[in-house]
């Protein structure tokens, strides 16, 4: 009997289709993977296994009657982050312990409404703040390739619950690399679409300007059949855009011949992982054997990009936090009074990264500081959109890497959070200039860890890049090997 | 010394649902019914803007001729408290949709113009409840519309602040903005006040007293807190610029924070929500559909009724009450008559019952037909003013009252020509004393002919046949 653990996302809906197996089935084989490598791996910090079960039964009745969609029955993992009904939304932090979601993210209803089953929640850096998924309060998760490895963040569990075959596919939340990054770290793919593409309605917020939900996947064409469920204008998220979603995924076959990909001399620099950057190169030489035309291409504010998030990332987090007070929901720490009480239940319930990044953004808000930090940076924000803007003039997607390194070792930056910092130095830029942004498997270090390729386009061109991914993908096999086969 | 005073007003605006959700927007409900994951800042949840309160706030401004700006936007004003459930109010800090502006205030005759600087729109907080040992929250509240509404420093006592209070609710009333209900906490507003030498140009140092709720209270602290200021310079103390608050029990105001402590409030752009672009066609249409306002309301109602400017000002001040007089006077074509019933008897019914005009019985069509059935003598004046009565409770239809109670006038000569025989027999010395010339015999005799008549007979006929005959 084959392994349901191992299907695709669309390889499920065929097989379920087919009548090969059950949603009941697949939802049991997942269970069964998860009992035999989450030990190791920690991806799942919340599993309902009857409630998933029912879900999957029903979603058989459905199928069985002639009802249903492609999707029904199929199973998937959610990023801790993401509302559902009647289920815990940690965030990973101690502050939300108690908390059930009173309702659906956007993203979830669309997902029930075309069957998918929800299997369970994964495990994340809390509130999406960390790039490895050690600063969770469900302690971190592990890198399925090696696990003394950080499986990157801070959808950590969502890339090493899809890696390991513990899931299918996933749900995660990119606010400067946080679907991408790890994505590349586990050897998955990883889309964050432009910004305004997926409604944010029940994503809990880190940084609202930046944040996006998007797919962890095992193929491109999984991630693309993910975005077109949940994609779309949605009337409860001001800022989703009224963007055509009919046809995601449409381009996946025209392959790229006669395409221009740019090349952006920003983003190979001094002190990356010569592994990383050998295997991006050879990632390039292999779009070129498929007929791109490889350009260069110039993005010079690269350098600001890491300053720029980190403060417009913490002033919105700063605000954003501050309903997780004790009052109405989640832990609370008594105090003498209402201030007094904040304190404490803020105190106890967030993790230090966290507060790190509370103390950065309420300091750049800070009267006598907003002209110089926020103001400032919302300035600059502008230049690198208009970097992309230019680029795009002369191409159709750009090709870079997704992180200057790979995996690195757990405990192994936690010390110098700056350092930890310069690691999104290749994936905020999207996410600051509102873009699409792909990551791709690309091969592997000399220690055997998954490399990322990270192909970006122009606002709402996520059929491009898909394009791209999926044509670079199926020239190679990296997407087939197994983390832990 | 002279005293400047600025006002912060914050309207309750009379739209259906919450300013960022789709919470029902009603005063009087149990705590905690109008809650949803947006107004309790639930994790994800997001703000969308309630476009009905752009059109409340915008049609303000026209009203008080601001400039409508054509692009504004909404920030974030952070600061803990438990009344806000997201610890940051969504608010207006540097582009509000209206600016400059004005309000006409009269005071002894004088026309004086009270400068507006801005009109912002926020969310306002919900209710924190106090029993002994313990607080709740009332979420209701929380996260419904509220227009603030700043004035230039232009008023400079407490009368002014008064007039111009009142000034503005009658505009907001009129415009249809908010039910501008007192006590349900409508308007509410905060009190900036300095005072400085008589000749000097500079503003003095001011103090701000919070959250006042009542149009005297406002009075009432200004006159306080003008006082106090002068005396503490009289006396060669500094002003302080600091946060006060008004007692009214003591009627004093007290140091609640000085300067030193003022918040910083962190403002910055919500990510959450668009800016507000309005075009001009938007605005246009939303000029058009705005109400008379009362002043020109009065004039052209003189001119369409016939009645004094006086009269026409008192219908005028309240749009209810013109509304009824309005489709009182057209339903019967007689506008003087329409006017002297709502300015006379209805008003004192009203008063006498603590009532409004939108919550009685009687239909102007029914006071319009009570005025015909006068017109066309059927019935006489103390008839039509016990009909009245019953339709002010009640309602009906005139007529059929007039049928059930038997009030219909009598003027036939012959039927009353045996009553006037009747009371000139019974009353011979009143007879002797009109005769002798004294007109309030006449009066008293019509009375008793009224008595006997059981206030049907047609008083003028009545009169005619005693001048007849005692003449």
């Amino acid at each position: 009997m084959t392994d349901h653990s191992r299907l695709t996302f669309e390889g499920a809906a065929d097989l379920l289709a087919s009548g090969g197996a059950t949603s009941a089935d697949l939802v049991r084989a997942l269970f069964n993977r998860i009992d035999a490598v989450d030990k190791t791996v920690c991806a799942y910090t919340w599993l309902d296994r009857e409630q998933a079960v029912r879900d999957a039964e029903a979603a058989d009745t459905l199928r069985a009657s002639g009802g249903g969609g492609r999707y029904t029955g199929v199973p998937i993992a959610v990023k801790d982050v993401l509302n559902v009904k009647d289920q815990p939304c940690t965030c990973g932090s101690r502050i939300l312990e108690g908390y059930t979601a009173p309702y659906d993210a956007t993203v979830i209803r669309r997902l029930k409404d075309a069957g998918v089953v929800i299997c369970g929640r994964v495990n994340m850096d809390e509130f999406a703040m960390g790039s490895s998924n050690e600063n969770s309060a469900f302690g971190p998760v592990r890198n399925p390739w090696q696990p003394d490895h950080v499986p990157g963040g801070s959808s950590g569990g969502s890339a090493a619950a899809v890696a390991a075959d513990e899931a299918i596919a996933a749900l995660g939340s990119d606010t400067g690399g946080s679907i991408r990054q790890p994505a590349s770290f586990c050897g998955c793919v990883g889309l964050k679409p432009s910004y305004g593409r997926v409604s944010r309605y029940g994503l809990t917020a880190y940084a609202s300007s930046l944040d996006q939900i998007g797919p962890i996947t095992k193929t491109v064409r999984d991630a693309a059949a993910l975005l077109g469920l949940i994609a779309g204008h949605d009337s409860a998220d001001s800022t989703s855009v009224q963007a055509e979603t009919a046809g995601i995924g449409d381009d996946l076959g025209k392959g790229i011949k006669g395409m221009k990909l740019g090349l952006p001399r920003e983003y190979f620099i001094d002190g990356m992982d010569p592994d990383v950057e050998a295997r991006v190169r050879d990632a390039v030489e292999v779009c070129r054997g498929l007929g791109a035309e490889i350009v260069d291409v110039s993005l010079p504010r690269t350098k600001y990009a890491v300053g720029t998030y980190y403060i417009i990332a913490t002033a919105e987090a700063s605000a954003n936090l501050a309903r997780f007070d004790g009052v109405r929901y989640g832990a609370r720490v008594e105090g003498d009074d209402p201030i007094s009480m904040y304190g404490a239940t803020r105190a106890a319930g967030f993790g230090s990264e966290v507060k790190r990044r509370i103390i950065l953004g309420t300091y750049v808000l800070s009267s006598g500081y907003y002209d110089a930090y926020y103001l400032r940076a919302q300035k600059v924000r502008t230049l690198i959109r208009e970097d992309f803007d230019h680029a795009f003039q002369s191409c159709d997607a750009i090709l870079t890497p997704v992180a200057p390194t790979a995996a690195y070792r757990l405990g192994e930056n936690t010390d110098d959070p700056l350092k930890m910092y310069l690691g999104d130095i290749f994936t905020v830029t999207a996410n600051l200039a509102g873009i699409c942004g792909l990551s791709v498997p690309c091969g592997f270090t000399s220690a055997h860890l998954p490399v990322g390729l990270q192909i970006l386009g122009p606002a709402f061109r996520e059929n491009t890049i898909l394009r791209v991914g999926h044509t670079y993908e199926q020239a190679t096999d990296w997407h087939t090997r197994r983390a832990m086969p | 010394m002279i005293a400047s005073v600025g006002l912060e007003v914050h309207v309750q605006l009379r739209t259906n649902s919450k300013m960022f959700c789709g919470c029902e927007n009603r005063f009087g409900h149990d705590p905690n019914v109008q809650v949803c994951p947006v107004c309790l800042g639930y994790p994800g949840a997001l703000p969308v803007i309630n476009g009905k309160a752009i059109e409340l706030t915008v049609k303000t401004g026209l009203l008080l001729g601001c400039t409508i700006n054509h692009r504004s936007k909404f920030d974030r004003k952070n600061y803990f408290y438990p009344d806000q459930a997201k610890n940051y109010q969504v608010s207006q800090y540097d582009q509000p949709l209206c600016s400059g502006g004005h309000v006409d205030i009269v005071l002894d005759g004088e026309t004086k113009r009270i400068g507006i600087t801005r009109i912002h729109l926020e969310e306002d907080v919900a209710k924190n409840i106090h029993f002994g040992d313990a607080s709740g929250i009332d979420f209701n509240r929380g996260g419904t519309p509220l227009m603030e509404i700043v004035t230039e420093p232009d008023m400079s006592n407490a009368d002014e602040a008064f007039a111009f209070l009142s000034a503005l609710k009658q505009i907001l009333q009129y415009g249809g903005v908010s039910d501008c209900n007192l006590e349900q906490g409508n308007i509410r507003c905060d009190i900036n006040a300095s005072v400085r030498p008589s000749g000097s140009d500079t503003l003095g140092v001011k103090t701000e007293i919070k959250n006042m709720n009542t149009f005297k209270g406002v009075h009432r602290a200004l006159k306080y807190e003008i006082q106090r200021q002068i005396r503490d310079i009289e006396k060669g103390r500094e002003i302080i610029q600091e946060t006060r608050r008004w007692d009214d029990e003591t009627g004093v105001t007290a140091s609640m924070r000085t300067k030193e402590y003022a918040h910083d409030y962190r403002y910055f752009p919500e990510p959450d929500l668009l800016p507000v672009e309005l075009t001009d066609a938007q605005i246009e249409a939303w000029k058009e559909g705005l109400p008379e306002m009362p002043a020109d309301r009065r004039d052209r109602m003189v001119r369409d009724y016939g009645i004094p400017e006086y009269d026409a000002g008192v219908l005028a001040a309240d749009r209810a009450v013109a509304d009824f007089f309005e489709a009182t006077a057209r339903a019967c074509g007689n506008g003087k008559a329409a006017s002297n019933w709502v300015m006379t008897d209805m008003m004192r019914c009203l008063s006498e019952r603590e009532t409004d005009i939108a919550s009685i019985r009687m239909a102007p069509e029914q006071l319009a037909a009570l005025i015909g059935l006068v017109d066309k003598k059927v019935i006489n004046m103390p008839a039509a003013r016990e009909v009245f009565s019953i339709l002010f409770e009640q309602g009906g239809d005139p007529e059929t009252i007039v049928k059930d109670k038997g009030l219909v006038q009598v003027s036939d000569e012959g039927a009353i020509e045996g009553m006037v025989d009747q009371v000139i027999g019974e009353h011979a010395k009143s007879v002797e004393d009109y005769k002798a010339g004294k007109q309030a015999a006449l009066q008293f005799l019509i009375g008793q002919v009224m008595r006997i008549s059981k206030g049907k007979a047609n008083p003028q006929v009545v009169r005619e046949l005693f001048m007849r005959k005692l003449g």
